[in-house]
């Protein structure tokens, strides 16, 4: 029973208001985390949807071991109470009418009663919400209608586990609690869990694998570090934090610096990018972190970075710490600074900046 | 003669509101979950009472039922005699006409029941008809109250159906509405007055009761144990 792995291969279209949409993803994840990760509107939530049985593909095959779950080509399609797979959705849909503990045994209904209120007891000790068995739901905090919800999918015992975004709303303290917790469950149980995120922190933070999804299709694959420090789509890239997105042309190489020209479109802005392996006959893509960009004040002299700028601020916005300026040299940069920075360089609207950018801040991408 | 019309029509009422409650039940979980097409028909059809005048309604149904209709021909061939002008014919033409009052609040409370809650109890393995008792019924519960309170109370106070179908017959068909229309034509006004008074306190009493339980939380209520 342990260590099963779970394998999908499924294709659903949507037509209608919102555009032809697709999904059409291939993948199997064995025991432990798998994060599924994308932009809202990429297909997450219908994934899970499709192998909890909630929606039917129209075309594949989900399977967990040796047990098909859906399987279009046998015309099976198990309905989701015989599915056993555990599903956390977002709206945790705790029973608004039931105890905790009446929640938690909802789904033991097979068993006696002494070993329903003795599996109850155990999962609620795991996940530290004991005290709250005669609560109901809209009597205790947001962090614990998470563990109960959670408590009430793993006390049946499922042959894999289902996530969206169940943490999403929870401080990171409390966050990293009930993964650690949920960790040490899945050290006994051994099942594949697929957790749904848009959020790239808790990405690294949970993460051995990643599937990154993109527009219903699975954009990229693997370690965390593999997927958001090196993307190879402008997806993964946008998700992963670039800013700023350039469609640039090919101009020239210079093999003997380790660097390459390429000019942003429609300006004569000329960015040195590090020689990269792409085509250069098509168009590629330049990303750049707004926080990997420096500014100065005066023409910045005997440095390393090759890519120096001058140009004019044409807004500046402050966001908690962080302020967010907009330079046009030819380009518009997003650059984000400390408060500290916009003091000290007196960063102001119209205003003249230097701006600095190495070249290994720049991302090269096939467009 | 006040107590013998008062009698029969809580009889009648009891009886029409307990059947609409077991037809009610069905049909509401249907017409707030179904996806047929042609749902928007049974809709229509359950709604038209409401409309319709009463004199209609009994009209039809008291051509339905009567001695030419396949349907009287039957009744009668089995139990003897026609079902117009009986209790038994009451309670069908009260049924057809307190339907929408018993049904529509039963739908509304059921269709406002977050399909995500079906969705997890059906992922915790339950049954369609277990999580229609489970949590369907016990959350639906304030519209099912409401339903069969209002059944109850309309049938109490309704009038042109009675008198289309079952005519005013003393202990069998006179109803309080149709009595108080007696004493008026008797030009008893104190009488009429009494009786009046009498239904109007009582309807009263009944919707009073019915929001006073309705004002607490539900699920607090009517907690499932």
């Amino acid at each position: 029973m342990s260590g099963e792995e779970i394998s999908v291969r499924i294709r659903k279209s949507f037509g209608g208001e919102r555009g032809a949409f697709g999904l059409d993803v291939e993948f199997s994840a064995a025991a432990g985390f798998t994060i599924l990760f994308g932009a809202s509107g990429a297909g997450k939530t219908t994934l899970l949807d499709c192998i909890a049985g909630l929606q039917a593909p129209e075309t594949g095959r989900i399977a967990v071991g040796a047990s098909a779950l859906f399987d279009s080509s046998r015309g099976l399609d198990v309905p989701p109470n015989r599915r056993a797979a555990g599903y956390l959705m977002q709206s945790l849909a705790l029973f608004p009418q039931m105890t905790i503990a009446q929640n938690v045994q909802y789904g033991l209904d097979g068993l006696a009663r002494s070993e329903r209120q003795a599996r109850c007891t155990q999962i609620l000790q795991a996940f530290r919400i004991a005290s709250l068995t005669e609560r109901r739901p809209r009597d205790i905090s947001g962090g614990e209608r998470q563990r109960a919800a959670l408590a009430r999918t793993l006390v049946t015992r499922p042959r894999v586990l289902l996530l969206d975004e169940p943490l999403t709303a929870l401080d990171a303290v409390t966050k990293a609690q009930i993964v650690d917790d949920l960790r040490a469950w899945n050290r006994e149980q051994q099942i594949p869990i697929l957790y749904v995120t848009h959020q790239r922190e808790e990405v690294f933070a949970l993460g051995e694998n990643v599937i990154a999804l993109d527009a219903g299709r699975i954009v990229a694959r693997g370690s965390p570090h593999e997927v958001l420090q090196r993307p190879q789509s402008e997806t993964v890239a946008q998700l992963a934090g670039f800013e700023n997105i350039f469609d640039c042309a090919f101009v020239a190489d210079h093999p003997e610096q380790g660097t390459m020209t390429c000019r942003v479109a429609r300006s004569a802005v000329n960015l040195e990018v590090p020689l990269s392996r792409i085509d250069r006959a098509r168009p590629v893509r330049v990303g750049i972190r707004a926080g990997d960009i420096l500014l100065a004040s005066g023409e910045p002299q005997g440095l390393s970075a090759r890519n120096v700028f001058a140009g004019t601020i044409t807004a500046l916005e402050q966001r908690d710490v962080m302020v967010i300026a907009r330079v046009n040299c030819g380009a518009e940069f997003e650059v984000h600074v400390t408060p500290a920075a916009r003091e000290a360089l007196e960063l102001q609207v119209g205003g003249k900046v230097w701006m600095v950018v190495k070249t290994y801040s720049c991302r090269v991408m096939q467009a | 003669m006040i107590l013998q019309a008062l009698t029969l029509t809580l009889r009648l009422a009891l009886i029409v509101s307990v059947i609409l409650l077991i037809v009610g039940i069905p049909l509401a979980y249907w017409l707030a979950y179904s996806r047929k097409r042609w749902k928007f028909f049974v809709e229509a059809v359950v709604c038209l009472p409401i409309v319709l005048p009463p004199t209609v309604l009994g009209f039809y149904v008291l051509v339905a039922i009567g001695p030419l209709s396949p349907v009287g021909r039957w009744y009668q061939a089995v139990v003897g005699h026609p079902l117009a002008f009986t209790f038994a014919g009451l309670v069908v033409g009260s049924v057809l006409y307190s339907l929408p009052f018993a049904v529509q609040p039963m739908e509304t409370s059921f269709a406002a029941i977050d399909r995500k809650l079906l969705d997890a109890s059906s992922l915790l393995g339950a049954s369609r008809w277990r999580t229609f008792c489970r949590i369907v019924l016990p959350l639906g519960l304030p519209g099912v109250l409401t339903g069969f309170v209002l059944s109850f109370a309309h049938t109490l106070g309704e009038f042109g159906v009675v008198l289309m179908i079952g005519g005013n017959i003393p202990g069998t068909t006179r109803t309080i509405s149709i009595l108080i229309f007696d004493q008026v034509e008797a030009l008893d006004y104190a009488a009429a007055n009494r009786t009046a008074l009498l239904l109007l306190a009582l309807c009263f009493a009944l919707l009073a009761a019915l929001y006073a339980l309705r004002r607490r939380a539900a699920w607090n209520v009517w907690g499932w144990k």
